[in-house]
């Protein structure tokens, strides 16, 4: 269920790290926590952001939730598609659902693997 | 189901038999409209039966148990709309009590605002009150304004507003608009702990709004060292009276403390709200916030005559057209006099009560995380059942097949899958009891017939809608 070569924030990202270039979207625990998904407000192209700095939000149906910086870093690209379609993030919350892609500064520092974030989900879960 | 217009048939038409004056009798002539004005043309039985039927497929508290958490749908009664519908006020025109030597054409309405006032003064033990505020969320902007104003007049520089995580999902959103940063202060045990506040707390917070019981039904019990650790950094307390409900008659909030307040006269003193009418949020203050209140005041003089003074130069000004909605000041008015303190006293024993009676009763049913005496709701949670792909979504909807409106669902957000439920006092048991078997029933479903449940509703003039598709391709405009 949890993908191992991710890595996780406990405000339910993950990141997929590839040189200084990371990957950021939000779990599939995330999305299913937040039902079908009706918006995403996503930080531009040039924003700079610290590692758990609030980056932009989601709404559901139920409701809107924050989504934080996992990373340190500059914002070098934003998953456009998903302005029309949000259902992407349901969908394919590791995959066409991608929110954006930072530009890292240092290395991403207080991640969890896959197997601490599912325990951070089942202490979340109690 | 056809439109009337669309029912209409030139020629059609019912007849009423006129009294009083005809509109001709005060309008000017030249103001009259003289071409068709397109309504429909439809017989008397026509447009009986249409309207009966379009009410028949709303769910109302004239019709159903209504037990929205949060919202407090009690009973109206239908004497206040008697006392509303009085033509010595639905004939008065609102600039009236301006206009010179007018206001003797209206004291009976001013002298309904002032004693307004004054009871709700009484009942929550604060000083002065604003009735111009259209509805809560109205309220706590004005009560927020206030607010700034004490504090501008007194040149502290404030920035922040604390809300706690249990608070009225408007109360941060009022503060935002006002202009302060929100700081979130998250509930122990449910309620406001002093330590958690004391972390967030220091001389840059304006004041800090709470909702007493809070969202969650449960009373906060560390009022007193709250109220203590805000005047330490003159810092404003502010009662957020949505859930006045559960205390009215026991608990004076300006005795406790609280600086300002605002009530929902649509909520608690019975008037129509939802779908059902405008709302009303007056505001209360101390003494020392009373110079701020919105213009105009209503005042009596010596000889007892009653006007709008408007000479008060720290006011924070006009905060809406003329004094609110009237109408619904007038019939909260009426139902406080219909009621009185014993009354009152009264309904809030039963709101309690009710809630308590059906909390219990869920034991062993539905999961109640917060399971102590609570105030006038609750909160209970399917998360366990949602494990097997029934949420609290598909308890609200199967309640519906059962022919009563949903309770108030995922909201407060600090419980998972939650089932906020608001029985208030106008229940009687065997209703209280009728809901509690249907949702134990459904409770029951969700190991045997969990499909049933995701299907539902089933027996609706709709069924289960779209919510995603409503939210995503909103079509807000039609052409008519």
């Amino acid at each position: 269920m949890i993908p191992e070569d991710l890595l996780y924030a406990k405000s339910h990202e993950w990141v997929m790290v590839e040189g200084d270039i990371a990957t950021v979207g939000i779990t599939q625990f995330a999305q299913e926590q937040l039902g079908d998904l009706t918006f995403i407000e996503l930080p531009e192209v040039g924003d700079a952001f610290e590692a758990g700095n609030e980056m932009g939000s989601v709404e559901s149906v139920k409701a809107a939730s924050e989504i934080y910086a996992p990373v340190t870093g500059e914002v070098i690209e934003v998953n456009e598609e998903l302005e029309d379609a949000p259902e992407k993030v349901n969908e394919e919350p590791y995959g066409d659902g991608w929110l954006l892609k930072f530009k890292i500064k240092g290395e991403p520092e207080g991640l969890l693997d896959a197997e601490g974030y599912a325990d951070a989900i089942n202490a979340e879960a109690d | 189901m056809k439109t009337i217009f669309e029912k209409s048939v030139a020629g059609r038409e019912g007849c009423w038999p006129c009294e009083g004056l005809a509109e001709e009798a005060y309008i000017p002539t030249e103001l009259l409209r003289d071409g068709d004005i397109g309504l429909p043309s439809a017989s008397e039985l026509d447009v009986v039966r249409h309207f009966t039927k379009l009410s028949q497929r709303n769910m109302g508290v004239d019709g159903n148990f209504y037990p929205l958490g949060s919202c407090t749908m009690k009973y109206n009664p239908k004497f206040t709309e008697v006392v509303a519908g009085l033509p010595g006020f639905t004939r008065l025109h609102p600039v009236l009590p301006q206009l010179q030597g007018a206001g003797g054409l209206c004291q009976g309405a001013l002298e309904v605002m002032y004693e307004t006032e004054h009871l709700l003064s009484e009942i929550t033990g604060m000083h002065a009150y604003t009735l111009h505020p259209m509805a809560g969320a109205h309220g706590e902007l004005t009560g927020v304004m206030l607010m700034a104003a004490y504090h501008k007049d007194r040149g502290n520089k404030k920035t922040k507003i604390i809300v706690p995580d249990s608070a009225h999902g408007t109360n941060p959103a009022s503060a935002a608009i006002a202009g302060y940063d929100v700081v979130t202060v998250e509930s122990v045990n449910g309620i406001v702990d002093p330590d958690a506040l004391a972390a967030v707390l220091d001389d840059e917070v304006a004041g800090m709004m709470m909702t007493c019981p809070n969202t969650l039904g449960l009373f906060e019990t560390h009022l007193p060292k709250i109220v203590k650790m805000l005047r330490k950094v003159d810092a404003l307390l502010y009662y957020d009276g949505a859930n006045l409900n559960a205390i009215m008659g026991k608990m004076r909030v300006g005795d406790v403390g609280f600086d300002i307040v605002h009530l929902n006269l649509h909520k608690t003193f019975a008037t129509p709200h939802g779908g059902g009418g405008p709302g009303s949020g007056p505001v209360g203050v101390c003494e020392k916030l009373k110079q701020f209140l919105p213009i105009s005041r209503v005042a009596k003089q010596e000889d007892g005559q009653f006007y709008l003074d408007y000479n008060h130069p720290k006011s924070i000004g006009y905060i809406a057209p003329f004094y609110g909605n009237f109408g619904v000041v007038l019939k909260a008015y009426a139902y406080i006099l219909r009621l009185g303190g014993v009354g009152l006293t009264r309904a809030t024993e039963n709101a309690v009560l009710a809630a308590n009676y059906m909390r219990k009763r869920l034991d062993g049913h539905l999961e109640v995380p917060y399971d102590r005496i609570c105030m006038h709701e609750f909160v209970a949670s399917a998360a366990d059942q949602a494990k097997k792909g029934v949420r609290a979504l598909d308890f609200a909807k199967a309640l519906l097949d059962k022919g009563h409106h949903a309770p108030t669902i995922y909201f407060p957000l600090i419980v998972p899958e939650s089932i906020m439920i608001e029985p208030t006092e106008t229940e009687n048991k065997e209703t209280l009891d009728h809901f509690i078997d249907d949702l134990i029933e459904i409770a029951q479903l969700v190991d045997t017939n969990p499909e049933a449940l995701q299907a539902a509703p089933v027996t609706l003039p709709v069924t289960r809608l779209d919510e995603t598709k409503a939210a995503r391709g909103m079509e807000l405009t039609d052409d008519l």
